[in-house]
């Protein structure tokens, strides 16, 4: 059931469905995962945290624990003090909010660090974590995005609740052709909050070593990342780091990056000295762990009368919780809300918000919610319009034939094939076979459903992202003859030992038994960011063909120089090396390499002894994934129950160095989909304390609720070096819409289900029994708690032109200023002249220095700035000063505003 | 605390051992014994990663507290190949049919198939899926590890669709 459409350039390895290195030690117990590292005089870390989601610590005492014997020590926020640390985002932007590793003063979620107690062992320290005594001022939380609009400020010296805006409420241009079009379809979706649940959970063993350097065992997606990012966030000297990360059991995000609780065992390592170990247990995983998604979009779109689309806005809203991975308002997924479909014009607002919960953090396709609210908002489009939904996607969508075109975000689109992934996906299912089997089967009472959904997806995109431009591959043969390549890949669960070996030893012409890959250790190679944004194929694949090539060329050099021969007459085969037409002169590649590395006085002149070659590969800025899947869902109108019973994958991910790979990518997206849709939900109650705390609360798929998946491939190579794109991601962004869609489907008799996830039994029961089945969970009123007076959001919208207010301001002089960027918020220094009606002055950061001139109006300023970097666009200021403070927005094109503020420096 | 003296024969080999009762046999058999395919996903008894087999039977090492395993004979994953490295039916099953990813669940996973083994020479398809309905996989989406049920039980690779 899986075929390779046009398999270009498969060969030996490449393209091949060969077994993994990585499963003979994983299938006896041999992986090395970070609590399977054990030191001399380790200790053990545990938390004392946080019961309450907001509120003040009155006092702490850690006498009672420190009574305990086996108890060595227990750290509050002011013994970690003496480390100036910065928790950095994914980009190694300073955090929008100041986020200490153990809560300083204040909580700001139920599960938030307040101490860290080492001990003997797990269940002494455990014990004592109980005994340190907290009291507690508790205030009223926020909890949930309506909450964050009206409530309390979050982080009381801030502003207001929202941590990022961009985009425009209101687009008078949009609205106008939203005013005329014949259909206008709109619909709010909510996708529920979620854990990405990797079933190792985080963790960290630290190993001081003197003064100069630390080990850092770490649970991750990148060691060279986890280093760069210890190294910035401690202000230490990065070559003193080593980050050793052998096995990682899953992570889908949230390793990402080290986060508070990381941070604190290595800042406690540092100053008690002895190795240190933390192991999170699954209700901290569930409770404490940085979540995702926890979203919501109204959108409106309008079509003609034969359903092409017109124009759209969407209004999205993002909980980042407390303490986001970075502030986030997610601006991909405006970005991609219609990329792969012909919309002429569209405009978003998209906001993130500070809440009592714990922070946002990445999850599998963060920014799938584009894919979900389009494709729902296209099944309605079609049903209010009167067309088939596939009909519906036939009109709008990119076929190949529409490109080249830019979408009116400016991504370049060249060889997308969402639409003749469609096609493909059409011949593989009969609908109109279904839809008569589905007529039939509604006369019997049984409701069957079908539901399509098809997008792009951004992979191993770089553009602008400093952390991501390029990945480094250092190959070498070795005396023996045996291959070692060192890359800046990593597997927690992804199989690169595998994949990238195949793509080396495809390029070399050597056994792929003879290649070994290592990616375990930042001392080992240099910096690449590892698995994340689905680019390892990309961009590790590309640098391994590169560096292979390197190495392949000085090979057949050094054997032309020793077999007095052509170089262009060596070929490397099998890991032998072959003369054209004098068979005689074959030779191991042993042979070869003894010589390179013991005898280099007889290779060519002035050549550098040894086979060792390294590239840094820099990916294409953006490289385009397309997919489109089905699936057939059987609703039980009995139960409410949703059998899934067919689903079917086209998806066109380039050139496939493992097939077996890809759809184990593939599957695992669409399992974690399926539990998105149906069963996955991190919920809180008014108080702000979660309910899912246990996988008996939170459920995961099991193997009785996903069916067998079967897979098309389009194979169309991307304009990266080897052709690959990425698939890591796809299945966890397409999966919900198509299911969505066909729960949808089958229960159109009934009415419209609640775009509303998860769509649990209850749920559907309403749809089906037409009344309400269960009350509502009373999110929205929260009970008050008698509480200290705190400041309140400001309830003014924060992206409104300020107002022009004619008295004599202060302009002249050097400004502090913060722009609210979506990569986090970027620092830079103003310097302001005025004269008369005119302004003019410069702005500088590290990156240099811009001049600008522009106008003034009383105490409002107003100019714009030609950037071409990471993007070509004009930023349009326009601020407003009030004594010492400056507050305003800056448009920046089709990326919307941003949220400038500052203080007189 | 009290402490108990204990003696458990691992994978052939008798450990003895004084324990506090608290400890779990999970921590016990990582710990104390060295271990470390047992992995430990939950420590509620709901994700199955802990699995081992005592006394012939799959249990979840992190349910049950290493006094009571006082006396029994266990089998963990590193038990399982034999002493020449040739994989257990069950570990080649997984192998080949691409039924792992981060290798996390599947000592769990490999366990209850092979206690299933233990205890009847061919257990069915259907018997070894409910089985392992109480295993959770984050990665896998469960098809590699369905694959290798299929081969098991000698059932044809294809479904019914093509
Ligand atoms: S760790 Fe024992 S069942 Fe999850
Ligand atoms: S392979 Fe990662 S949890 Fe199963």
């Amino acid at each position: 059931m899986n075929d390779a459409q046009h398999p270009p350039q498969a060969g030996r390895y490449i393209g091949q469905r060969v077994e993994r290195k990585e499963d003979a030690r994983l299938l006896t117990g041999r992986g090395v995962y970070v609590d399977d590292v054990s030191l001399p005089g380790m200790l053990h870390v545990a938390f004392v945290r946080s019961p309450i989601a907001r509120g003040r610590i009155r006092s702490l005492d850690a006498s009672p624990a420190l009574a305990l014997p086996g108890v060595y020590a227990v750290y509050t926020a002011q013994d970690l003090a003496r480390f100036k640390i910065d928790m950095l985002s994914f980009f190694l932007a300073a955090p929008a909010v100041q986020i200490t590793p153990l809560a300083s003063g204040r909580v700001a979620y139920v599960g938030d660090p307040v101490a860290l107690v080492i001990a003997q062992n797990r269940y002494i320290a455990e014990d004592a974590a109980g005994l340190v005594q907290v009291d507690y001022e508790e205030e009223t939380p926020v909890v949930g995005i309506d909450a964050a609009r009206e409530g309390a400020l979050v982080h009381p010296d801030s502003d207001s609740n929202i941590a990022v805006a961009m985009g425009e409420e209101h687009d008078e241009a949009i609205e106008a052709l939203l005013a005329q079009a014949p259909h206008v379809v709109s619909t709010t979706v909510h996708h529920q909050r979620v854990a990405q649940s990797p079933i190792e959970t985080r963790g960290v063993v630290v190993a001081k070593h003197g003064e100069g350097e630390l080990t850092v065992y770490l649970a991750c997606q990148s060691p060279q990342m986890a280093a760069r990012y210890i190294a910035q966030a401690f202000g230490l000297p990065p070559t003193g780091i080593r980050v050793i990360s052998k096995d990682v059991g899953g992570s889908f995000g949230l390793k990402v990056q080290p986060w508070r609780e990381e941070i604190a065992v290595i800042a406690a390592g540092l100053i008690f000295g002895r190795p240190l170990k933390w192991i999170e247990d699954r209700l901290e995983n569930l409770t404490a762990s940085n979540q995702a998604r926890d979203q919501q979009m109204r959108i409106r779109a309008a079509f003609d009368n034969e359903g092409r689309m017109l124009a759209a806005h969407s209004d999205y809203d993002l909980d980042n919780g407390a303490y986001p991975h970075g502030a986030d308002c997610n601006i991909a997924v405006s970005m991609f809300l219609w990329a792969a479909y012909k919309m002429p014009q569209f405009n978003f607002y998209t906001k993130g918000w500070f809440t009592n919960t714990v922070g946002l953090a990445a999850y599998r396709g963060p920014w799938a919610m584009e894919s979900l609210a389009r494709e729902t908002l296209l099944d309605i489009a079609a049903r209010q319009i009167g067309i088939d939904p596939i009909e519906i996607r036939r009109r709008n969508l990119v076929y190949k034939a529409d490109q080249p075109r830019t979408t009116p975000f400016g991504i370049p689109l060249e060889d997308i094939t969402p639409a003749e992934c469609l096609e493909l996906l059409l011949q593989k299912f009969d609908v109109a076979a279904f839809r008569a089997e589905q007529a039939q089967a509604r006369k019997q009472g049984r409701y069957l459903g079908l539901g399509f959904a098809a997008y792009i997806e951004p992979t191993a995109g770089s553009a602008g992202i400093s952390v991501l431009a390029s990945d480094v591959a250092q190959i070498r043969i070795e005396p023996t003859g045996k291959v070692s390549a060192v890359l800046s890949t990593h597997s927690q669960g992804h199989g690169t030992q595998t994949t990238m070996a195949q793509v080396i030893a495809e390029t070399l012409g050597v056994p792929l038994a003879d290649v070994s890959v290592h990616e375990d250790d930042s001392s080992r190679g240099g910096f690449g960011a590892g698995a994340s944004g689905s680019r390892q194929a990309v961009a590790g694949g590309g640098a391994s063909i590169k560096a292979a090539e390197l190495l392949r060329d000085k090979l057949r050099r050094v054997a032309a120089h020793l077999l007095e021969t052509d170089a262009q007459r060596v070929r490397i085969e099998n890991g032998r090396i072959l003369v054209d037409g004098e068979p005689e002169k074959s030779r191991s590649l042993r042979e070869i390499a003894e010589v390179a590395y013991g005898e280099p006085e007889r290779l060519p002149e002035g050549m550098e002894a040894g086979l060792e070659a390294q590239y840094r590969y820099r990916p294409p800025p953006l490289t385009l994934s397309s997919a489109a899947h089905l699936c057939v869902v059987d609703v039980s109108a009995d139960t409410g129950f949703v059998k899934i019973l067919r689903w079917i994958s086209s998806e066109d991910c380039g050139v496939m160095i493992n097939p077996a790979v890809v759809e184990g990518q593939i599957a695992g997206g669409l399992a974690q989909a399926i539990g998105t849709v149906l069963l996955e939900h991190v919920s809180f109650d008014a108080r702000g304390n979660p309910t899912a705390v246990t996988y008996k609360d939170y459920m995961l798929p099991a193997i009785s609720d996903v069916p067998d998946f079967e897979y098309h491939h389009l194979c169309t190579p991307s304009q990266s070096v080897g052709g690959f794109r990425g698939v890591g991601e796809g299945g966890c962004i397409v999966g919900p819409p198509t299911l969505v869609n066909a729960i949808a489907d089958a229960l159109s008799p009934f009415g419209a289900i609640p775009l509303d996830l998860p769509l649990t039994p209850s749920k559907l029961l309403e749809v089906i029994e037409g009344r309400s089945m269960a009350p509502r969970p009373a999110e929205s009123a929260p009970v008050p708690v008698p509480s200290a007076p705190v400041p309140s959001a400001a309830p003014a919208p924060v992206l409104e032109a300020p107002p022009v207010i004619a008295t004599q301001t202060r302009i002249d002089g050097i400004w502090k200023l913060v722009l609210a960027t979506p990569i986090g918020p970027q620092k830079f220094n103003g310097n302001f002249v005025t004269d008369g009606d005119k302004v003019s002055g410069t702005l500088d950061s590290d990156m240099g220095s811009q001049a600008f001139s522009g106008v003034v109006e009383g105490n409002r300023l107003r100019w714009d700035l030609k950037v071409t970097k990471p993007v070509s666009v004009t930023l349009k200021y326009d601020v407003l000063i009030e004594g010492d403070k400056l507050s305003g927005k800056v448009k920046m094109g089709i990326f919307g505003n941003a949220k400038l503020t500052g203080e007189r420096g | 605390m009290s402490s108990h003296s204990i003696q458990i024969r691992i994978n052939g080999r008798v450990h003895q051992a004084t324990v506090e009762s608290r400890l779990l046999l999970s921590d016990f058999l990582r710990d104390e014994a060295g271990y470390t395919g047992v992995h430990v996903g939950c420590e509620h008894g709901v994700c199955g990663a802990c699995t081992v087999i005592v006394d012939g039977q799959a249990v979840r090492s992190c349910l049950m507290l290493a006094v009571q395993a006082d006396g029994c004979s266990i089998t963990t994953v590193e038990g399982l190949a034999a002493a020449d490295g040739t994989l257990h039916p069950v570990q080649q099953a997984l192998r080949d049919t691409h039924g792992l990813q981060c290798g996390f669940c599947t000592p769990g996973i490999v366990m209850t198939l092979a206690a299933l083994r233990e205890a009847q020479a061919a257990p069915s398809e259907e018997r070894m899926l409910a089985a392992l309905s109480g295993h959770l996989c984050r990665c896998t989406g469960y098809q590699g590890i369905r694959r290798a049920v299929r081969q098991l039980a000698g059932t044809p690779a294809e479904s019914a669709h093509e």
